[in-house]
Formats: structure tokens, sequence, C-alpha cells
């Protein structure tokens, strides 16, 4: 039985590497001043999505991600890796969401999409951790939700079997399709690019980015619909203007701080052996430890 | 405007015992509600709850609902979701509160989506205040403040859902404190007919398996504990940390950026997205001390900071800076805990 699969992905800064000047005035971030990575939790979703494409000939992989432009980067990237395509919904309107307007308009996406089978995504990203966007996709679409998924263990007769990792420990769960899946960072790790598929792709693009190349590229991309990554609007997936971006969203951050530590005394040592001995000494002396 | 409704706290559990996590949220539900001047209700959904308000009331509930059939227990999303929802448009909470495990981490998102509240995950403090919107100059009074560390960890969030109804915010296990409010308290318990609440057809997802496995690793009850960062620079210099944690009968933690880089596995990660901990004491060995890390440290007794460099954000918080490497530092404990130890 052939799939079609939709892989929810997000273009994350890296928090890694965060400068001075990632944060606006409103407290949003300035995605535009840091590096921006696939996220990683994501990759082990596409990877999971990749495995029932090949168990299940004919399936597709479609990425959809909602970001800034520069977010096909994600799309390009999983199509080295193995997926078909994908779409970046992108749209001044849809900045500022906090993760209820952020499923809002994937959902919606989706709806577009229209025929899929399965939704898979990471179980959360690295810059919010906050592992919300999965289940309110789900709930928007009316769909069944398997959080914490470490392997797909079985797909057939409509439904799909996953292990998932929990605190305590491991659950195997089967739900009806179809159902979004996010899947967790303990799960097999996304294959490597396929050096044919980079040859193949590296001209993949979306429309913003095919504005600025050169017109020999633009012809070879408008002769082959593979290339093209898909830029959608919110108002093209049918987005209503109050439930998206910040008016969309009910959280609002009222302050941000940067973090200050209130110094107590410290005693300062260095590790000279005398000092080092001392302190064992008095920890010990005062039953901290022994 | 301030809010009379109610402060609603989902509890967990298991094996017929409330999570810990449900119980530390009680304990700070009843501080707010009781800032707040309104009840403090309890939510429990599942099979065999007969006396399960007996954990539940001693800290400081004065209602209990409960929703029980044998299809509820273990866990599902939407069965579990059903309920809230449908609960909450009846009886309408200002604010709901539960632990962000596996269950309410689940379960959370799928209900504010319903309800279109805000929601906020892994909050490090809950507390309330009033809120002037900056573009309307509407004010609100008593609203929720939900904080956590955000982006990193350079920055702490205030979040606020000033118009949406209930304010719901997750908490990790550990991050607050647990304490019986009166062993005597009384509360209403009420039972709720699942019929009402959840449609046969919300019984979608079917649980095949489920073995429990204690996680192995339990840093969390561990009065000493020996954690890394990047800063201790490789896999094998953490065995180093395995080995003082052994002398001192320690356990071994690490930050995000060890774990991230491959040093220990994710078990060990402490902080805002691992575990929460508050031994009587805490080596930071190669620790910078971004803030996700010390959210789930900085109560900690006594905390020693090993670090190269002097200036490291954690010694702001120790009790003891050695300024110096890691790998010679540690060997020279061992040595004089082993020499000076009968």
């Amino acid at each position: 039985m052939s799939l079609n699969i939709v892989v929810l992905a997000k273009q994350v800064p890296d928090t890694r590497n965060v400068g001075k000047d990632a944060m606006k005035e409103d407290g949003t971030i300035n995605r535009a001043a840091l590096p921006a990575i696939f996220n990683p939790e994501d990759l082990n979703a596409l990877e999971q999505a990749l495995r029932l494409k090949e168990a299940n000939p004919g399936s597709t992989v479609t990425l959809l991600t909602m970001g800034l432009p520069r977010a096909s980067e994600i799309i390009r990237e999983a199509m080295f890796r193995g997926a078909d395509g994908g779409i970046v919904l992108t749209d001044r309107s849809l900045g500022g969401a906090d993760t209820l307007a952020t499923s809002y308009s994937l959902a919606q996406a989706v709806k577009k999409i229209g025929n899929y089978d399965i939704i898979l995504g990471g179980r959360q990203a690295i810059d919010g951790d906050t592992a919300q966007v999965g289940p309110q996709i789900a709930e928007k679409l009316g769909l069944p939700q398997v959080t914490y998924a470490e392997e797909i263990l079985d797909l057939k007769d409509g439904f799909v079997t996953v292990k998932r990792r929990l605190e305590s420990g491991v659950e195997t769960v089967k739900s009806p399709l179809p159902c979004v899946v996010t899947v967790n960072g303990s799960a097999a790790e996304c294959r490597p690019r396929n050096a044919m598929r980079v040859m193949k792709y590296k001209f993949a693009a979306s429309p913003t980015e095919m504005a600025s190349k050169p017109d020999e590229i633009k012809a070879i991309i408008e002769k082959r619909p593979e290339l093209q990554i898909s830029e959608w609007s919110a108002a093209y997936v049918d987005a209503d203007p109050e439930q998206i971006g910040l008016p969309g969203s009910p959280t609002k951050v009222k302050a941000i701080e940067n973090v200050v530590f209130t110094a107590k005394e410290s005693r300062r040592l260095t590790d000279n052996d005398e000092e080092i001995e001392n302190l064992v000494k008095e920890l010990i002396a005062n039953h901290t430890i022994g | 405007m301030s809010d009379k409704n109610n402060l609603i706290v989902y509890c967990e559990y298991e094996d017929g015992k409330i999570a810990d996590v449900s119980l530390e949220l009680l304990t700070k539900g009843r501080e707010l509600a009781n800032t707040l001047g309104v009840n403090l209700e309890a939510v429990v959904i599942g099979n065999n709850l007969h006396d399960i308000e007996k954990q539940i009331v001693p800290y400081g509930a004065d209602v209990v609902y409960k929703v029980e059939d044998k299809r509820l227990y273990p866990y599902t999303s939407n069965p579990h979701a059903a309920v809230l929802i449908n609960l909450f448009k009846e009886i309408t909470p200002q604010i709901c509160l539960m632990g962000a495990t596996c269950i309410g981490r689940d379960l959370g998102p799928r209900v504010s989506s319903c309800l279109h509240s805000g929601l906020t995950a892994d909050c490090t403090a809950l507390e309330i205040g009033g809120h002037k919107d900056p573009k309307t100059g509407k004010e609100y009074a008593d609203l929720l403040y939900q904080i956590r560390p955000a982006f990193g960890g350079n920055i702490v969030a205030t979040i606020v859902n000033p118009e949406c109804r209930p304010q719901m915010a997750t908490v990790r296990e550990g991050v607050m404190k647990k304490q019986i409010h009166d062993v005597n308290h009384k509360a209403k318990i009420v039972n709720l007919d699942v019929k009402k609440y959840v449609k046969p057809e919300d019984f979608v997802v079917e649980i095949i398996d489920r073995h429990i496995e204690k996680s192995k690793i339990n840093i969390k009850n561990s009065p000493i504990i020996v954690a890394g960062g990047y800063g201790v620079g490789s896999k094998e210099n953490f065995d180093m940390l395995f080995e003082l944690a052994n002398t001192l009968g320690a356990e071994v933690g690490a930050s995000r950026a060890a774990v991230d880089a491959g040093f220990t596995e994710h078990e060990r990660q402490i902080g805002q997205t691992g575990v929460t901990v508050r031994p009587k004491l805490y080596i930071a060995c190669g620790i910078s001390g971004q803030i996700q890390h010390i959210a789930g440290m900085q109560d900690s007794s006594i905390i020693i900071s090993i670090n190269n460099d002097p200036n490291a954000p954690i010694n702001t918080i120790a009790d003891f800076v050695i300024t110096g490497n890691v790998e010679d530092v540690i060997p020279k404990l061992i040595k004089y805990y082993k020499k000076n130890s009968k």
C-alpha cells in the first residue's frame, strides 16, 4: 500500500550558539540573526518516514514547515536524504505565533495537502522545548496522537503500531490511520545525505530562492517540477487572520529578563593539594560526605 | 476585573499511587488559590480509585473530581482529554496545572487546543500578579505568571494568558516543593459519570503492551551528585566522574551540553529539560552554568564548582569554587577522600 506521509519539521536557531541580538524588543525571537539548523528530533521523524516509504513502495514523503522563506533549506536537506519535496508555509502575518497559533496554521496547511495517511514530526523543537505543536495539530485535525514514539513497528490494514519511550518504561500502542506521531530523540538517527540525491536535487528551490538564481538555472527548475519547493501563504491555506501570528496567540510574553545570578559568598580555592585536602576534610567533618 | 473561578490540578497516578509531581502541584496550587481567594480542586481519572482522595486531600484540595472506568487506565490521550475538555466547559477553572511528564505533555496541548487556552510548558516558577497590555492599555488583575527559562537559557520569560481560560501550565517533577497542608483537611468528593464525558469513539488508541521499568539511573534521589558539563571534554574524562561518584556513593549527572556532545546518556541530564535535583552536595565539573541547568540544581545544599574559567556563571551560586582543570582536581578529591575517610 502506498502512503502519503507528511513530516512536520522546523528550522530552528541553534540554541547552542546564541548571540546578544537573539531577541527582539517585543520578546519574540530574532531568527534572522542566528545560525539555523534542522530541528534534531524532526530528523528522527524523517528517518521513520523514510523507513515507511521504503517498506511501502510508491509512497511519498512531503515536508511541511512554517517559518521564514529560508526554511526551504531544511526541505532541500530532507530531499537530499530521501524526501520527495516540501512546502514552506511563510507569511509575515504568521510571525510571533505561540504554539496554538502555530498548530492552527500548520493544521490548515495539512488540510490543504488533503491527502495524507500519517503525519510525523519531532517530539519538540530545541528553541522552545514545549512538545505542544504535535498534539495540538492532532486535536485540530480531529486525529489520534501518539507522542514519544521511538519506533514505528508496523503499519498495515489502516493501523500503525508504535513503540513509545516513557519516563518509566516502554509502551506499545496501536492507532488507526490517519494519526499524528511525534518522534523522540532516542529513535534511530536520520540517514545521511545520499550523493546521488544531492546531485539530483541540488537546484531544488522555492520561488523566493528562484528569484535570485541565474536564468539558466531558473529554466532547469521550471522544467522539472520535482525541483520546485512550494511556498504557501496564510491566505492560500485559508487561515483565519484572527487565529494566526501574534493576534492568534493566547499566551503573551509579559517580561523577558536577562539572566543575572545573585552571588552568594563563594569560597575561592585553587587546585593546590593542601587546599583540596582541607576542603575534603571540612566536608567529612560536617557530614556532607563520608 | 478579577476572577473567582477555581484552580484545578490534574492528578496523575500509577499503580494506585498519586505521582509526586501532582502532589507538588497541589502544594503550589494551594498557595496560589489562597492568594486568589479561591478553592483548590483536583481531578483524577482512571480505574480503582476508591480511596485515592486520601492521598490528595491532605495537600489542600477542597474538591476532588473522580472519573472511574477500566478503559481510563492506563492513560491514553483522547479519553483523558475528553474528560478535561468537557469538565472544564462545565466548571470553568481559571487555572489548570499539570505535571510536565509524558502524560501531562501529551494531554495539556490537546486540551488547550480544543479550549483555545494558552499553555506554557515546563514552568520553573508560578506567581500571581497584574498585567497591563502594552498595546491596548487594558489592565488585568491576578493573572498567573508562568515563568520559564527560554531560548537556550539566556533569558527567563514571564508568560501570561490575559484573555483565555483556563490558564494552563505544566511543571516538571521536583521543581516545586511537596508539603502536606493539613492531614485533617476536608474536601467534597464528586464522582463523575464517564459516559457523560467520554464518547466510545474516543477510545481509539489501544495499548498492546506496557512494561514499567523503573529507570536504572536514579539521580533524583541521590544525596550527592557529581555532574559534568561540556568542559569535561570527552566521554573518557567522564569516566573519572564515575570514579569520584563511586568513591563518594554519589550519582553522576550531566548538563545538556554534555549529553548533546554524547559524553553520557540522556537519563543523567539535569536542568529544565532534564531532571530537577536538590542533593545535599552538588559537584559541578566543567559546567559553565546556563540558566536551564541552574534551574535544575540551584536548590542543592552545597555546591562545588570545578572550572578552569574563574568567571563561569555557575561560580556565582557555588559555595566553593575550585579554579583548575577537572582532570587535575578530581583525582585529588578521590585521593584525599580515601585518605581522610574511615
